[in-house]
């Protein structure tokens, strides 16, 4: 049962869609993109996928690391998409924030939004006593070498889609099929650092609260 | 003619990539449809057609880097 069904926080509407089929996620993305250009409130949608790979246009072939037969066959899907960026793999127990933002009323600047997300992902996991950074020039926020959270963003008409892939307690195990966006990184997750599984609602409560805070 | 122009992302920002061309040479545009993606270090952009038209030409192809302001095509 979702603990954020469907709840209007201010300006901003927060939807939890639970446990989603990517495709069908990016269907519902797409209109929400369509509401916002349209004058609506921000979205900020939570959810999970189930394990899928989605390659973007700029995939390297070599960022697979096994055949795609023998990925499917291990439960992971793996789908093409209509972005930027190389090989990037969702999983249940990994935290999806879609922020869907009209940048018109921030600043019209990527970089700002871009700096605002991954400061709010790295005090998002201080609340969890993991200390990350963000690296100039690499996407994402690390803990030492090892990335955490993977952040992808479209923007159309400065509307904003996709963001974060937060590893709350992600089986890192699938990561060995690829390269994840196309480095030689090693990933991990809330669960691994803190030694216990990480409940999901905590995250999402956190989350939600550090958008509130860094988007007024 | 119109020029495809990479548009301002942002402070700092000075140049993109473009991932990818949604169009190729010869194709009618309509203003505000899908023509390209331009990608930063951190994020992708969708760049619209700024008319109606036919693509003349594509200056910067897919892979190729493209500064702030600078033409990436041209619509007649």
């Amino acid at each position: 049962m979702s603990l954020f069904p469907l709840s209007n926080m201010g300006q901003m509407i927060v939807e939890d869609w639970g446990l989603i089929d990517y495709l069908v996620a990016f269907d519902r993305q797409k209109k929400c993109v369509q509401e916002v250009m349209a004058g609506a409130s921000d979205y900020l949608i939570l959810c999970e996928h189930p394990a899928v790979l989605t390659l973007g246009r700029m995939t390297n072939p070599d960022s697979l690391l096994y055949q795609r037969e023998e990925i499917e066959n291990r439960g992971v899907m793996i789908t093409s998409v209509d972005r930027g960026g190389d090989v990037t793999l969702h999983a249940p127990g990994q935290l999806i924030v879609y922020p869907i933002f009209n940048l018109n009323n921030y600043g019209k600047d990527l970089k700002t939004y871009m700096e605002k997300l991954e400061e709010l992902a790295v005090d998002l996991l201080r609340n969890f006593g993991i200390l990350a950074i963000s690296i100039h020039g690499k996407r994402g926020v690390f803990v030492g070498p090892d990335k955490i959270i993977s952040i992808g963003v479209g923007v159309r008409k400065w509307v904003t889609y996709h963001g974060l892939g937060i590893n709350v307690n992600t089986d890192l195990s699938l990561f060995n099929l690829i390269k994840p966006c196309g480095l030689n990184v090693r990933m991990t997750s809330m669960q691994k650092l803190n030694g216990h599984v990480v409940k999901m609602d905590d995250v999402k409560i956190k989350i939600i609260e550090q958008f509130q805070k860094a988007f007024k | 003619m119109t020029n495809i122009v990479l548009p301002e992302l942002g402070e700092g920002i000075t140049k993109a990539t473009i991932a990818c061309w949604h169009v190729k040479v010869g194709d009618s545009l309509q203003e505000g449809q899908d023509v390209c993606e331009a990608v930063t270090d951190k994020a992708s952009f969708v760049i619209e057609s700024p008319a109606t038209g036919k693509l003349k030409s594509i200056a910067i192809t897919d892979g190729q880097e493209a500064l702030v302001g600078g033409a990436l095509g041209i619509i007649e």
